[in-house]
């Protein structure tokens, strides 16, 4: 009954409004349609290039050889990945990729949340100018100074210590705010700590609070989650970057997945040369299925972290866009 | 007495101004006016003052020796070695200058015919992408803004490049020639591009606007790219739409306004900060980016020829350039910015 109703006054209300109910709703369904088509086809877009490794990685070396087969593969096979994971060193790169990003991750948050905080609550003489000079940071390209910051790691300074075959130089600038990215960081806690409500520490102090106790102990819980994007981003960052790792830890000395990755394709050719002789050269339609399987491992762990904790990543830069 | 008083709170007020300028001079006050028996609230107050300015430095401490140790001292360094031969092995500089026909910048301005075109070429490149980034990143935004099924989904795939576009995978896939050469196969033979291709000569065939059009559809040739870069874009647009209050739209349509009206009364000028900062990121994005022709060749000169003060003085002259397009675009648009507050 009350159905019948209800379609009797949809017409109803429709020739009472002088069909302008069923244009609104004709109007609506063609937007949303629009609409799913445009995003559908960005979408693919966007995932189609990662699709098109995932189906050429899982090819026989026949497959690609067959015009025929352009998407799905016909005789499936892990050949591609077994061979990429031999580039990627197996567990030796991707060890010290993940220390080294961690260890760049951890101490770029924690003296970015240190300078953040200076930055967003603490009146000092120079202050605008000091951040003026993050502004800076922000925007000098890395190839103006990396030459310069790798003649000076080599002799420390002047103090005749080499440092430059080590890590110890990089993990020094990111203790003290220079790694890479770090001003972005800078300016994303000091976004963080500027929204916190001020009353907080106010409180803090009256009840005797000390500064670093106030910090450590108020602030600070509040602030794990922007911490924790930040970490994100400086991981993610320091896992694929291959300008700071290039300079700071010659090739041959350090394997780090961004490196093979980015050199996958002749490393794939040495080994093949080591099987069969100096004068075989490795087809680059087999060169380049390496890759994209090496790709897709490199990007495996990143691409796990960004599922687990899309809201932290979003979250962090929407926050930080605010009154930006 | 009073007299005396007063006199000790002009030395006091003279001390703080003193202290606002070097920290050397904020610890010598806090020896010399912390006994001061006359001082009331307000000496306790500048002691808070003082002490919050140390406490501020502290904090930023770590910054202040890493910028001077790692960006500030690399700059003057690269500066000198811009205006200097570098001998490769010593590494020691021999002073030529700027303005003679042997130094480095002569070299690379009027000797080097690459330089002067892949820089030109990375700034048309930055020309192209900026405007064709913002609009499309501001259209997503509005799109993802609405509410429709699987738009969880949807967005996480939009906030994807931000993590595909790093570092190392970003010249992996048009270096890739199987899978460029798949893409130009599924292009021919759906033909798809030759759609595109017909309304691209009909545009083009026109009288009038023909720079337009063709700037148009460069832009829609590189979608793709666009896409890639504009991830962080998009996110900093949508929360910034979701700061403006629905009951100003109500309210606007109560009044009879349409969608198109409330779109550039409202939308437009609240979210002309995220535009400002929007404009920045990918500028500042695309001209410290590694991957551009400009910074390979920079690299090769670097690691086969070994002239690094070539290298420093292209890396300095490009440098000068991007900051002033960046002050000139913030000159410009900042000042047009509208706070809601």
């Amino acid at each position: 009954m009350t159905n019948t109703e209800k379609r009797t006054t949809f017409w109803e209300r429709n020739r009472k409004s002088g069909g302008y109910l069923l244009r609104k709703r004709i109007w609506a369904w063609t937007f949303s349609i629009a609409r799913g088509i445009l995003l559908f086809g960005l979408c693919f877009m966007i995932v189609q290039p990662l699709l098109q490794k995932v189906s050429v990685s899982f090819m026989t070396q026949n497959d690609l050889y067959d015009k025929s087969i352009t998407s799905i593969p016909r005789h499936f096979s892990t050949q591609a990945f077994s061979s990429a994971w031999i580039v990627l060193e197996k567990w030796v790169a991707f060890g010290n990729s993940l220390w080294l990003s961690a260890a760049v991750g951890l101490l770029q948050v924690l003296s970015c949340t240190l300078v953040g905080y200076g930055f967003a609550r603490y009146k000092f003489p120079g202050k605008k100018l000091l951040f003026g000079c993050v502004i800076l940071m922000l925007i000098v390209p890395p190839s103006t100074i990396i030459t310069p910051l790798y003649m000076n790691f080599r002799n420390f300074f002047g103090t005749g210590l080499n440092l430059s075959k080590t890590g110890i130089p990089y993990l020094i600038m990111c203790a003290t705010c220079s790694g890479y990215k770090a001003g972005l960081y800078i300016y994303m806690m000091r976004q963080h700590f500027r929204n916190e409500p001020k009353e907080l520490e106010e409180a803090a102090y009256v009840d005797g609070c000390g500064r670093l106790r106030t910090f450590f102990q108020i602030l600070l819980p509040g602030a794990i989650p922007m911490m924790v994007s930040v970490f994100l981003f400086a991981f993610v960052w320091q896992w694929t970057d291959t300008v700071y790792s290039r300079v700071f830890y010659p090739t041959a000395d350090w394997k780090l997945v961004a490196n093979r990755l980015a050199n996958s394709g002749v490393l794939y050719d040495g080994t093949q040369k080591q099987l069969y002789g100096n004068l075989y050269q490795t087809p680059l339609i087999f060169q380049n299925q390496v890759q994209a399987a090496a790709t897709l491992l490199v990007l495996a762990p990143l691409l796990i972290i960004y599922v687990v904790a899309q809201k932290s990543f979003v979250e962090s830069v929407s926050q930080s866009g605010i009154k930006g | 007495m009073s007299k005396n008083v007063n006199d000790s709170e002009l030395r006091a007020d003279e001390n703080l101004e003193q202290a606002a300028e070097t920290t050397e001079s904020v610890l010598d006050d806090l020896v010399t006016t912390a006994p001061n028996p006359e001082g009331t609230r307000k000496s306790k107050q500048r002691n808070l003052a003082r002490g919050n300015a140390i406490a501020g430095f502290l904090f930023v401490l770590p910054f202040i020796i890493g910028f001077l140790a790692f960006l500030a001292y690399p700059l003057f360094q690269s500066i000198r070695m811009s205006m200097s031969s570098v001998n490769v092995k010593s590494f020691t500089f021999t002073h030529i200058g700027i303005f003679n026909k042997n130094s480095n910048y002569y070299y690379i301005f009027f000797r080097d015919s690459k330089f002067i075109e892949k820089a030109v070429d990375e700034l048309k490149r930055v020309a192209l992408f900026v405007p064709g980034i913002l609009v499309f990143s501001f259209f997503m935004a509005v799109l993802l803004n609405q509410e429709f099924k699987g738009r969880a989904l949807v967005r996480s795939i939009y906030f994807l490049p931000v993590i595909l576009a790093a570092g190392a995978f970003l010249g992996l896939e048009s270096n890739n020639p199987l899978i460029s050469n798949v893409k130009d196969m599924v292009k021919a033979e759906n033909g798809a591009a030759a759609i595109t291709k017909t309304l691209e000569n009909i545009l083009l065939s026109g009288e009038t606007g023909n720079t337009f059009f063709q700037y148009v559809i460069d832009l829609v040739g590189r979608v793709y790219d666009i896409a890639m870069s504009s991830g962080i874009q998009i996110i900093v647009f949508l929360s910034g739409l979701q700061t403006i209050p629905p009951s100003m739209y109500e309210a606007a349509k109560m009044e009879g306004c349409t969608a198109w009206e409330s779109f550039w009364k409202i939308t437009f000028p609240l979210i002309g900060s995220m535009i400002m900062v929007n404009i920045v990121y990918t500028m500042v994005d695309f001209f410290t980016r590694t991957d551009s022709q400009l910074m390979d060749y920079i690299s090769y000169v670097m690691t086969t020829e070994f002239d690094y003060g070539r290298v420093a003085a292209m890396s300095w002259a490009y440098f000068l350039v991007v900051g002033l397009f960046l002050a000139l675009v913030f000159a410009i648009f900042s000042r047009r910015v509208y706070y809601y507050d």
